[in-house]
């Protein structure tokens, strides 16, 4: 690209062009809104991903990375295969998501943006996720008193995984894990520090 | 002689965890089959696709080039299949991306070296499904036929992961046939117009977002109701769970009156291949899949 239409190009547009996952696609976006016709959680939506392409052109960083809107993709994909432009929606989304938790912008409260990190948490302590303590984190995110709503509320559900082998209270010690658990915990620091010194910059 | 897979099971197949009913089948189902599948040593979880708070892009990728990695070293020259629509998906996105970007290549190797592994990516990813489809085929899956499953009638449930973006070759995203071809052969009748069949069940969001969620369930379950399904037929761990164990909160929401099994397509093959329930995993069913155990026990 010449440095003549750099020279144009908003601050917030460069800044995800080079700095979210996916990001350099944001420009490609035609605003025709199938994405935001397609997506299974749409209504649910503060900005469809048509309007946040527009809002990142626009310049609109604090709107954008501060929205509830990428938390609600259920990542099923719809708008990446209807897109007529091939943008990568699903993927921009997650990595719109990610780096508003980086720069500390998300929304604090949302249960998806909560969950997730209890999962990538869960998942990365032994290299495999703990079904029951990623499912106890879930229910008590709020703090207990809704926490023992949610469990009351779910015990029925979790009592029939039990019965049927498909939950196990004993994953409460231990459970299931890599062996090399001491290798995976270094070659994801090796990877956060890499990334970091490309995005944190 | 067996044909060999390197294997990628995934967390939730695991002994005790959700999709472990997924795992007890398809094992069943492989061993009929003449497949022989060689886990991944010391495999890791992909993240799925809920891992992106915690987890940047670098960090997610290398979780799923180890493993490929170590197929790569362990496994040689055999073809990566997972069972789970997830881990399949996240497998497969991450050997593309790596093709794709320099940098994260670079980077994912520096990072490898970290476990003394190094990722040649040249490795073919395959769902379980498409191990069916692609290199055994439904004639064969025919033959094998002991107890068609005469009168029942099953919704294909796609879903998402295993429909889209990668899909099933030669299959559309908005009406992919593979399932319904799938129970014709084994001797069912498939619900040819299911409503559903590629709707989203709201994935990880059915922990954050249940009534969200819940809502979508309601409908993909609905809409196998009304075309008479007897039950529903899935290729994903997520959407096997979700589809299945919320029907009691349903219910009471939204004063419907649903008992609909949800299966895998696995646990069909197994039954109509002539295992028992217990080998066809419908003992772990939360909704008993009657007809089914029926002919599994006759």
């Amino acid at each position: 690209m010449s440095d003549m239409i750099n020279q144009y190009r908003n601050n917030f547009l460069k800044e995800v062009e080079s700095k979210v996952e996916e990001g350099e696609w944001v420009k490609n976006c035609m605003q025709c809104g199938v994405c935001a016709g397609s997506c299974p959680l749409g209504d649910a939506w503060e900005h469809t991903p048509q309007k946040i392409f527009m809002m990142i052109r626009a310049g609109k960083k604090q709107e954008v990375l501060s929205s509830d809107a990428m938390w609600m993709c259920t990542s099923c994909y719809n708008c990446i295969v209807r897109c007529p432009r091939e943008l990568p929606i699903t993927h921009i989304m997650h990595g719109l998501a990610h780096y508003a938790k980086r720069l500390g912008l998300a929304p604090k409260n949302n249960p998806t943006l909560k969950f997730a990190q209890i999962f990538w948490n869960n998942l990365t302590k032994t290299g495999r996720v703990n079904e029951l303590k990623v499912g106890l984190s879930l229910y008590f995110m709020n703090g207990f008193v809704e926490g023992i709503k949610t469990s009351l509320k779910m015990q029925k559900v979790g009592l029939n995984m039990i019965k049927n082998k498909r939950f196990s209270i004993a994953e409460a010690w231990g459970g299931h894990s890599v062996k090399d658990k001491s290798g995976l915990h270094k070659m994801l620091k090796k990877a956060y520090d890499l990334e970091s010194a490309r995005v944190d910059k | 002689m067996a044909t060999e897979y390197s294997f990628y099971p995934g967390c939730s197949s695991q002994k005790g965890a959700s999709s472990s009913n997924y795992l007890n089948s398809v094992k069943t189902m492989a061993d009929k089959l003449d497949i022989k599948l060689n886990e991944i040593p010391d495999w890791n979880c992909c993240s799925a696709s809920i891992g992106y708070a915690g987890g940047g892009q670098l960090p997610r990728l290398a979780l799923s080039a180890r493993n490929i990695a170590l197929s790569e070293k362990h496994n040689q020259g055999q073809t990566i299949v997972s069972p789970c629509a997830a881990c399949w998906l996240a497998t497969k996105e991450a050997s593309e991306r790596l093709k794709e970007n320099e940098t994260l290549k670079k980077e994912t190797q520096i990072v490898l070296k970290e476990v003394g592994l190094k990722v040649e990516n040249e490795t073919p990813i395959k769902h379980m499904v498409e191990v069916l489809i692609e290199d055994i085929g439904f004639d064969k899956i025919k033959k094998q036929v002991t107890k068609p499953l005469k009168d029942i009638k099953i919704a294909g449930y796609v879903g998402c992961q295993t429909n889209r973006p990668f899909g099933i070759n030669g299959e559309s995203y908005e009406n992919p046939k593979y399932l319904d071809n799938l129970i014709d052969t084994l001797g069912g009748t498939p619900i040819e117009n299911y409503d559903k069949k590629v709707q989203c069940c709201g994935g990880a969001l059915a922990f954050s977002e249940p009534e969200k969620s819940q809502m979508m369930i309601k409908d993909i379950i609905e809409s196998a109701a009304d075309a008479g399904a007897d039950m529903i037929v899935t290729p994903c761990p997520v959407c096997q769970m979700n589809v299945e164990v919320y029907q009691d909160q349903i219910n009471t929401k939204y004063k419907t009156n649903f008992k609909m099994p949800v299966t895998y397509y696995s646990s069909l093959i197994s039954v109509a291949f002539g295992a028992n329930i217990k080998n066809s995993a419908l003992d772990q069913q939360i909704i008993p899949a009657t007809k089914l155990n029926a002919i599994a026990k006759s």
